[in-house]
């Protein structure tokens, strides 16, 4: 990548054919980076509207000069600069509803969440599983809640397991037991589902419409593919989304996908997962993520020159 | 119940329909090529890998005047052509008592509810069938495969939380092998491929197992999400090396990804794939059939 930049020829002004040659392997880095395709076209297009006839400083190369527009143009696309809190300016108990499809890491991202709120905000966060689908779900959440609590003098606990009684029904009693025993914040966890499942996309919309989250936050694989497009669409439309979690970002995927969210469904990307354990949770820094889906780790210093 | 088919189908509606756009032009000229290329790079088979069908597509078909069904099932039938010889399907050596086999990923592809529903397909045989809880890390997952071994009929061996995963291999394979049961499956942690100590530790559960039966694990499977894109390649490649994969598993087919990853992993590779999930209940488990798999990608499925 950064060879395509340093080979481009110097001269007073971008020109058309230099943004051109550089953009194609820019779309290049990004599919690999698993951006989805119709992501990858509208970035593409609006860089080369903003780089072409851009001036070019005396001491930096017009491929120096093309790679910062393409960085500060994918950091702004993340959601640019500055970290974008959780909304906890609802009355308690503040509803935070996780969402997403399966395995994506709402349970644990549950048991993340509730750490922080817990420890450096000090609230008292309530965990509640509405997993029925999944065997042993709702003991997943309880045990990560005992984990947590520990950590946290008892102010993190799990609403007791009822068995039998379904998702709407224990949100509704979660909600009541946050109120009853003066809970700042109550996570509602919800079973993994397809974006084209029907059944189950209406059940977590009613889930909504019983408990008003302050927060909606759909968690999603860092190593998520094309897909990312449909699965923001679904969900954006069908539940409506205030901010997304990247897990996984531990992994060596180049995380596209981040990208893919944001530019569907427009909501901030507010955290990242960076390991199974409760205390590996990270704001997210879109300065490193779009270093990471370019490939341009090594461009960082060239790219501060220009 | 749907078949792998029909399953594949519901998820495919969406992509499809833009596919068939494309198919309705009649003359195979650069601009439906190019629209077909991107098509399958949306369908996650990578940049490179559907230039590459593409080309071959090119050679064979530029220029005709075909109707849209042709089109489609020539492509399919290019892609079809790749995944043929990893279309393996999967069967325990009934002379082994036990067949072993090691279930291995990153974290929730769907390890443990697959070992669940290839017990209930084997316990349906007639297979007596062992499961052991190799999770000893992930909060509840001892209890989650319990719950699968109570539907399915097949005693689950489990330690404590935080336990040894290796000795309870170990202490798996010796129980199995002293009842002469036909398949033990050894659920496993899910772990990054990038994270070495957590590579090792499963090294270390196969070398323990090796002590008691040096041709164990007979199988060491890795389960693959659908819905992943590129990184599956580095999933496969740092697997493969440190512990030896004999085949691999793509579930969650009956979402709206479309796994095209695995063309770019059957060029690549050439590993097995020998069956995939479409659901989370237990019958929802398919060998892998080629052809549909290719079908599917190109969007085929959904004409009735
Ligand atoms: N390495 C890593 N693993 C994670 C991260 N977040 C979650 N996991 C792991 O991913 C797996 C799935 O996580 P869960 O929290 O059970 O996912 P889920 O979305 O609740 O799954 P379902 O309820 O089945 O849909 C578990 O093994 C977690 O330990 C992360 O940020 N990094
Ligand atoms: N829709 C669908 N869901 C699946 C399929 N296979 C597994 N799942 C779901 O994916 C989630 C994760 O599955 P698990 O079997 O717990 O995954 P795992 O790999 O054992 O996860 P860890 O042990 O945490 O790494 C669960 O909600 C499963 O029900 C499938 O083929 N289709
Ligand atoms: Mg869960
Ligand atoms: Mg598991």
């Amino acid at each position: 990548m950064s060879k395509v930049f340093e080979g481009l020829s110097r001269g007073g002004k971008l020109s058309e054919s230099d943004v051109s040659e550089a953009m194609r392997e820019v779309r290049l880095a990004m599919l690999e980076a698993d951006v989805a395709l119709p992501v990858v076209r509208s970035f593409v297009k609006n860089v080369k509207e903003r780089a072409v006839g851009g001036e070019v400083l005396d001491d930096v190369s017009p491929g120096q000069a093309v790679a910062k527009i393409v960085n500060d143009a994918l950091i702004e696309a993340l959601g640019g600069a500055g970290v974008v809190p959780l909304n906890l300016s609802a009355p308690a108990p503040i509803p935070f509803l996780m969402v997403g499809l399966q395995g994506a890491g709402k349970t644990t991202t549950s048991g993340k969440l509730a750490l922080r709120l817990a420890g450096r905000d000090r609230k008292k966060v309530l965990l509640a599983s509405l997993d029925v689908q999944r065997p042993a779900a709702q003991l997943q959440l309880q045990q990560l809640a005992e984990q947590v609590g520990q950590q946290t003098e008892g102010r993190v606990t799990s609403l007791a397991i009822v068995d039998g009684q379904q998702p709407v029904e224990i949100a509704r009693r979660a909600m009541e037991t946050g109120r009853r025993e003066g809970y700042d914040v109550v996570v509602l966890d919800t079973a993994g589902r397809l974006a084209i499942d029907e059944a189950l996309m209406d059940e977590v919309r009613q889930v909504r419409d019983a408990t008003s989250p302050a927060e909606t936050l759909l968690v999603v694989d860092a190593m998520t593919g094309q897909d990312a497009v449909n699965t923001a669409q679904a969900f954006k439309d069908q539940i409506g989304i205030t901010g997304v979690v990247m897990s996984r970002m531990d992994g060596d995927a180049r995380g596209g996908a981040a990208l893919s969210m944001k530019a569907v469904t427009g909501a901030p990307i507010k955290f990242t997962g960076s390991g199974e354990k409760v205390s590996a949770l990270e704001e997210f820094h879109p300065e490193r993520v779009a270093g990471r889906i370019l490939g341009l780790g090594d461009v960082a210093g060239l790219v501060e020159k220009a | 119940m749907a078949g792998f088919f029909s399953r594949l189908k519901q998820g495919l509606s969406r992509s499809s329909e833009r596919l068939n756009s494309v198919f309705v032009k009649r003359l195979l000229d650069d601009d439906t090529l190019e629209e077909l290329e991107d098509e399958l790079i949306a369908a996650d088979l990578g940049p490179a890998v559907a230039e590459r069908i593409i080309t071959k597509f090119r050679e064979t078909s530029f220029g005709q005047n075909v109707t849209s069904e042709e089109i489609r099932a020539t492509l399919a039938h290019e892609i079809s052509h790749v995944l043929e010889p990893v279309a393996v399907p999967f069967t325990p050596d009934p002379e082994k008592k036990p067949h072993v086999v090691l279930v291995v990923g990153v974290n929730g592809t769907g390890k443990t509810t697959t070992i669940g529903k290839m017990a209930h397909q084997y316990r349906q045989e007639g297979k007596s069938v062992t499961l052991v809880a190799g999770d000893t890390f992930r909060a509840a997952a001892v209890e989650q495969l319990q719950v699968w071994g109570e539907r399915v009929g097949a005693p689950v061996i489990a330690g404590k939380q935080g336990g040894d995963a290796a000795g309870l291999a170990y202490d798996g394979l010796k129980r199995a092998t002293e009842e002469k049961t036909d398949v033990l499956l050894v659920d496993t942690a899910g772990r990054l491929h990038n994270k070495n100590a957590l590579m090792e530790e499963l090294a270390k559960i196969i070398r323990v197992m090796k002590k008691f039966d040096d041709t164990a694990p007979h199988s060491v499977l890795l389960v693959l999400d659908a819905t992943t894109g590129q990184n599956a390649i580095e999933q496969v490649r740092v697997f493969q090396e440190l512990v030896n994969v004999s085949g691999l598993i793509v579930t969650k087919l009956d979402g709206s990804a479309r796994g095209g990853i695995v063309v770019a992993l059957a060029e690549k590779f050439k590993l097995p794939v020998h069956m995939v999930g479409v659901g989370e209940k237990a019958e929802d488990l398919r060998p892998f059939s080629a052809q549909d798999y290719a079908r599917g990608l190109v969007g085929e499925a959904a004409t009735p």
